[in-house]
């Protein structure tokens, strides 16, 4: 049974200028320990599919189950990573950050704490447990965010273009890293992003969606081992055939 | 180190200001230009108001005032912080109150007395309720801005990790407010300390800095009016830098969600 079932769901943005569809028709699954992304333009609606699954916005049509059962809201079955660095709650240390969610399951402070600590120790932050978020880096403040994600446990980490705002070099270390953080905690994670090579990197398998309104235009596995090379003739030629689909400007480039 | 030695630097500077300032002041007193009981000079002025210190009646009156102050400035924290927090949450809240506040807040505190001594009579209620209603706006209107400026990511993450109303009201909405409830907090402080002056002065008897400012006037002794003015400026420069002051800096300031002006 799939983890997670998307099922025909569509949603329309009601605007002063009429409504305006923002997804429609979007139907995929995701198998247990799948890492799926979602690929597409700018204004594709695969942030706002994203936040459909997340909870935060209810489709207006279709429905969304998670283990078999639908979902009605947002729930500790799933962790969110947002793109923006101030996600962070600027009053509390890395640490207090990342014990939130346990602290909420009324775990108590000396489990919480150590639970914590191993999240930190699993994004290699574990120098950085005292520090208020102002005092990390972007990168630093998104793997905090990551350990927050996943330190109450949920089975699905749902993932918003989270490296979109670091510089290149920065987004390799930290791609490299999700990789392993997947693979120690066999997540079932939904991740969008509009850069390919990042999806080529990461995923099992790739949604990509066409805009206005937002589709499933086609899905393309990715069956390269891991880690993968960027470099590789394999790697590159899963990135073109993305760009293919993506349109045909940018596939000719 | 640095950031000792920038303090020090301000309070150099604050230093000659203040000088300057004096010096400026004993120069008109002793031109001859002005009476002098009417200007007198600043070792007259330091001589009552030592006198004043050592007899206890200072003591006495601004521990009046600072209890009417702190009185009227808690009840202001207390009906205003939450209120505030509901009307940044709530519609129906917001729609009910703020037409309200907007049409009591530009009525100065003041205006006040007279209504309060009818109702309440001469004495602390009358001041304390002065002071509350001056200090309660500023509050208000601050958390109200507060809340409604908390960054939405925050409720997002708060709601997906599973914070109920009550750990949402705590744990985020005030602490994301701070920038603002702090600056409300400084602001109605402000606002207390110029109204409870005020209403000492017609509202209060025998005790208040406000009262004896008055009460001075009667018998021209204009260096009593004086260094109780002095001791007033004193006690709110205290309590802003210090008190305020020290809350930004373990709080607001030490979280990075306001930063420390740069020179």
């Amino acid at each position: 049974m799939p983890h997670i079932e998307i099922r025909d769901v569509s949603l329309i943005y009601d605007t002063p200028s009429g409504s305006v569809p923002g997804v429609q028709g979007v139907s995929f699954s995701i198998e247990p320990s799948e890492f799926l992304c979602i690929v597409g333009p700018s204004g594709c609606g695969k942030s706002t599919l994203l936040n459909i699954i997340a909870g935060f916005l209810m489709p207006t049509g279709g429905e969304i189950r998670i283990g078999g059962k639908i979902i009605t809201g947002h729930g500790m079955d799933r962790g969110v990573v947002f793109q923006d660095f101030a996600q962070l709650f600027p009053w509390r240390t890395a640490l207090a950050n990342v014990t939130f969610g346990l602290e909420m399951k009324g775990i108590s402070k000396a489990e919480r704490e150590k639970i914590a600590l191993e999240q930190l120790r699993l994004v290699k932050l574990d120098k950085f447990v005292r520090s208020y978020p102002h005092h990390l880096s972007g990168g630093m403040q998104q793997r905090v965010a990551i350990a927050r994600a996943l330190a109450y446990n949920p089975s699905v980490l749902l993932m918003d273009e989270p490296f979109a705002a670091l510089d290149a070099l920065t987004r390799d270390e930290m791609q490299r890293l999700l990789a392993d953080v997947w693979r120690e905690t066999k997540k079932t994670v939904i991740y969008v992003t509009h850069n390919v090579a990042e999806a080529v990197y990461l995923a099992d398998r790739v949604v990509v969606m066409t805009p206005h309104p937002g589709t499933v235009k086609t899905e393309i596995p990715i069956r390269l081992a891991r880690p993968r090379d960027p470099l590789s003739v394999e790697f590159l030629e899963h990135q073109k055939e993305l760009l293919r689909h993506l349109g045909g400007e940018a596939g000719k480039a | 180190m640095s950031a000792n030695t920038e303090r020090m630097r301000s309070y150099r500077r604050a230093a000659v200001t203040l000088l300057v300032v004096a010096a400026l002041y004993e120069a008109s007193a002793r031109s001859g230009y002005f009476a002098p009981a009417l200007l007198p000079t600043l070792p007259t002025i330091g001589r009552t108001l030592f006198a004043m210190l050592l007899d206890g009646s200072m003591l006495g009156h601004a521990l009046y005032t600072f209890y009417r102050v702190m009185f009227g400035f808690g009840l202001a924290i207390v009906v205003a912080l939450p209120l505030g927090i509901l009307m940044g949450r709530f519609r129906t809240v917001e729609g009910f109150f703020l037409p309200l506040a907007s049409a009591l807040m530009p009525v100065p505190s003041l205006a006040w007395v007279p209504v309060f001594i009818l109702w309440f009579g001469l004495g602390n209620t009358t001041t304390v309720l002065v002071v509350f209603y001056a200090a309660t706006f500023p509050m208000l209107l601050n958390t109200w801005s507060g809340v409604r400026s908390v960054n939405p990511l925050w409720l997002r993450a708060a709601g997906t990790m599973g914070a109920d109303e009550n750990a949402m009201f705590w744990k985020v909405i005030i602490p994301g407010a701070s920038p603002f409830i702090i600056t409300g907090m400084r602001q109605a402080f402000l606002r207390a300390w110029i109204a409870v002056v005020g209403a000492e002065m017609i509202a209060a008897s025998n005790w208040g800095l406000g009262w004896v400012i008055f009460d001075a006037k009667e018998f021209l002794n204009t260096d009593i009016m004086l260094a109780s003015l002095a001791v007033i400026g004193f006690i709110g420069f205290v309590f802003e830098r210090l008190v305020f002051g020290s809350l930004e800096r373990a709080t607001i300031q030490r979280w990075g969600m306001v930063r420390a002006a740069k020179s």
